[in-house]
């Protein structure tokens, strides 16, 4: 598996926030998705009743599951595919690495596949002999930078064009050092010719698939460069990695997600390319590759049916929560710890590698609810968070000033009349020390918050009193006929 | 135990799915069976094919894709030979077994080189016959096959595809009609392409740049007769 890093969130959330580079990077990004995306659903009338489609679809194949496996298994084979079953990480990693020696295989090309970061596929295969070469331009750039993607769709997100034609001067050393990178289409270009010579020579070809469709056994991946395609078509065996919850039972049922796909992750109306593969070249075929491999991988999914993670499994992996998510905003993806970051990230890690290892990551949300209301799968992702922090409670995991604090809280707020006189009590004397600059500059036990800005002291009075107030002052015959 | 009982067990334990519970597999049948479709949008649903074949050109020029329109096929060699001259590029073309394309009249333009087959790396311009295109997104569907090689589609810097207006649908659900009414039910080809445009990334810095990998330029010539 990727290292987990989950643990230490909150000092890489510091680190982040404090390097100019990846606030410089951020910056214009991921807001310019948000807007893309606001245009594109403004520009499709039926957007949102397209996403009750969308759940209601997943809701039914995640129900019949076993049985869309087995039917997506059938057709698959029948077409010519070689279809491995992989419970875990390491099964995964054992199979493909079987596949390319089979293949007897030298290069290795990669289509964009967030599963082959969750089993850590390249570090892996490349001990053992083989030269990986990522084709996606983004995981291209973070490969040569030893990094991990920090955005499930836009990998390289956290990173400057500077950075970028730094890093091609450093490592394409074949090239005139005085060649002009200034525009980013020539830093394209470069990285299309270099890419285009693994393309030609590669072997092994593995891509990830967006959906496997049972009704005809095939495996979709949706692309803009086109990257892919090549990968899947030059080399002379194709690998899929796919995890159990990515089938759908139709093209029709497909086609209603796809029309959310591309306008929650980019805001294009839809993506450049959008390709379906069933079983290897047929016979008179002069092209494609002569054997279709297609991993399906578990990697604890199946235990999230019975719970109420099975949300979750809806997720088409479109990157809109990330890209809303105030948190994510400011410290990148990075920061996560682990392959999935953002509020995805915050409940599909917890799932997989278990609440005590990524304890953090539930807790990194403000919960202003942006990700649940733009998930293409209405996953109701702060919901699925609150669950994780009650998980861990429940483990008692939580750092003990911060148990103490909660259980302290939880005693009063289970007496309503201690706990109304008690803030009374206590907003009143806030209010009062606060005084005619109505904020601190410092508190004690509230230092993690005024070190960064004031805290705006209380009016003196609680929410109770003022509410009873209003009720009693709109009960006034007066303002009763006011309103009306 | 194989690792394939060890999945199916635990997806059916999480399930708590019962053996020999018919109702799900008639379920899973029926809905394979029926290909029920789902709401369309407005923007095609009910709309003339007029209307269609209108709202898919200007998807496609939006796209960055250049649309040639020709009134009879009889015209298409000549607005192929037209654009290449236009672009500066070279009248060698890379095309399939289609028998459409091969019936075309190339001998009216006898500086075009044609060569029958799958591209190869250094080939720069290719011409594939489209299976069917939709008008909702403006979005070629391309079967591959001895006609129509999935490598024309990505290999050269320029792909013209032409098509004809009768294979313009409305929604995606359509084309799929199409496709199992040419390959059979529940049936594929090794590939379908559904294609948008050229290539481009956003990958660096966010700006958008077209040919990231695959073709640079997309020329559609759209035939009425």
């Amino acid at each position: 598996m990727v290292e987990i890093k989950t643990r230490e969130f909150k000092a890489n959330a510091r680190v982040a926030l404090d390097d100019p580079q990846l606030q410089r990077a951020l910056a214009g990004l991921p807001g310019g998705l948000v807007a893309q995306r606001t245009a594109a659903r403004d520009k499709l009338p039926e957007f949102e009743d397209l996403r009750d489609v969308g759940r209601d679809i997943r809701d039914h194949t995640l129900a019949h599951l076993d049985l869309y496996l087995a039917e997506w298994e059938r057709k698959a084979v029948a077409a010519g595919a070689h279809v491995h079953w992989a419970p875990t990480a390491a099964d995964a990693r054992d199979i493909i690495e079987k596949i390319c020696r089979e293949a007897n295989a030298k290069i290795v090309t990669k289509g964009k596949s967030m599963i082959s970061e969750e089993i850590a596929l390249n570090g892996y295969l490349e001990a053992r002999g083989f030269e990986v070469v990522e084709t996606d331009l983004g995981e291209y750039l973070v490969q040569i930078r030893k990094e991990t993607p920090s955005h499930i769709i836009a990998p390289a997100i956290h990173l400057t064009q500077e950075q970028v034609e730094a890093d091609f001067r450093r490592l394409h050393t074949h090239l005139p050092q005085d060649r002009v990178l200034v525009e980013p289409a020539q830093l394209v270009d470069e990285a299309r010719k270099i890419l285009r010579q693994k393309f030609v020579a590669a072997d092994v070809g593995i891509t990830g698939a967006n959906f496997l469709i049972a009704e005809t056994g095939s495996s979709i991946i949706v692309t803009n460069e086109g990257n892919g395609d090549l990968t899947q078509s030059l080399a002379k065996t194709h690998v899929v990695v796919a995890s159990i919850d990515k089938v759908v039972p139709t093209l029709e049922d497909v086609s209603s997600i796809l029309r959310l796909l591309a306008r929650s992750a980019t805001g294009q109306e839809f993506s450049t390319y959008t390709t379906f593969s069933t079983g290897p070249r047929r016979k008179a075929d002069p092209d494609g590759p002569e054997a279709y491999h297609v991993v399906i991988l578990d990697n604890g999914r199946s235990e999230l049916l019975a719970t109420e993670m099975r949300e979750i499994l809806r997720c088409i992996r479109c990157g809109a929560c990330m890209n809303h998510c105030p948190v994510y905003n400011a410290i990148g993806g990075h920061a996560y710890g682990w392959v999935y970051p953002g509020p995805i990230g915050a409940v599909l890690t917890p799932s997989l590698i278990g609440v005590k290892a990524a304890s953090n990551l539930p807790n990194a949300s403000t919960f202003c609810g942006k990700c649940e209301a733009v998930c293409p799968m209405k996953i109701p992702l702060p919901k699925l968070m609150r669950l994780h922090r009650e998980t861990e409670f429940d483990l008692g995991n939580l750092p003990r000033g911060y148990a103490f604090g909660l259980k302290t809280w939880a005693w009063f707020a289970k007496r309503p009349r201690l706990y109304h006189l008690g803030a009374r009590f206590a907003i009143a004397a806030l209010g009062a020390l606060g005084g005619a600059r109505g904020a601190f500059r410092a508190l004690p036990f509230a230092g993690g918050w005024t070190k960064h800005r004031d805290l705006p002291a209380p009016q003196g009075r609680t929410f109770q009193q003022l509410w009873a107030e209003q009720q009693a002052g709109l009960n006034r015959p007066s303002q009763t006929r006011a309103r009306s | 135990m194989s690792n394939r009982d060890i999945i199916f067990g635990k997806i059916a334990t999480g399930l708590k799915a019962l053996r020999d519970d018919k109702t799900r597999q008639a379920t899973v049948d029926s809905r394979i069976a029926a290909k029920f479709r789902h709401p369309t949008p407005a923007r095609v649903a009910g709309r003339s094919h007029d209307e269609h074949v209108a709202l898919f050109k200007s998807h496609m020029t939006g796209q960055s894709a250049t649309i040639l329109d020709a009134a009879t096929a009889a015209d298409v060699p000549a607005l192929i030979a037209g654009y290449l001259r236009q672009n500066n590029l070279p009248a060698r073309l890379t095309v399939g077994e289609d028998a459409y394309l091969a019936n075309l009249p190339w001998a009216t333009e006898p500086t075009l080189e044609r060569r029958q087959g799958r591209a190869q790396p250094t080939d720069e311009v290719s011409v594939s016959h489209a299976s069917a295109a939709v008008a909702e997104t403006g979005t070629l569907v391309m079967a591959s096959g001895p006609d129509n090689p999935v490598t024309l589609n990505f290999l050269p810097e320029t792909h013209i595809v032409v098509l004809e207006v009768k294979d313009v649908v409305g929604p995606y659900e359509d084309a799929w009609m199409k496709i199992r009414a040419r390959f059979g039910d529940r049936t594929m080809p090794r590939t379908i392409n559904m294609i948008s445009g050229p290539s481009r990334t956003g990958d660096i810095g966010g700006k958008l740049v077209m040919g990231a990998h695959g073709p640079r330029r997309m020329c559609v010539v759209v035939v009425k007769g």
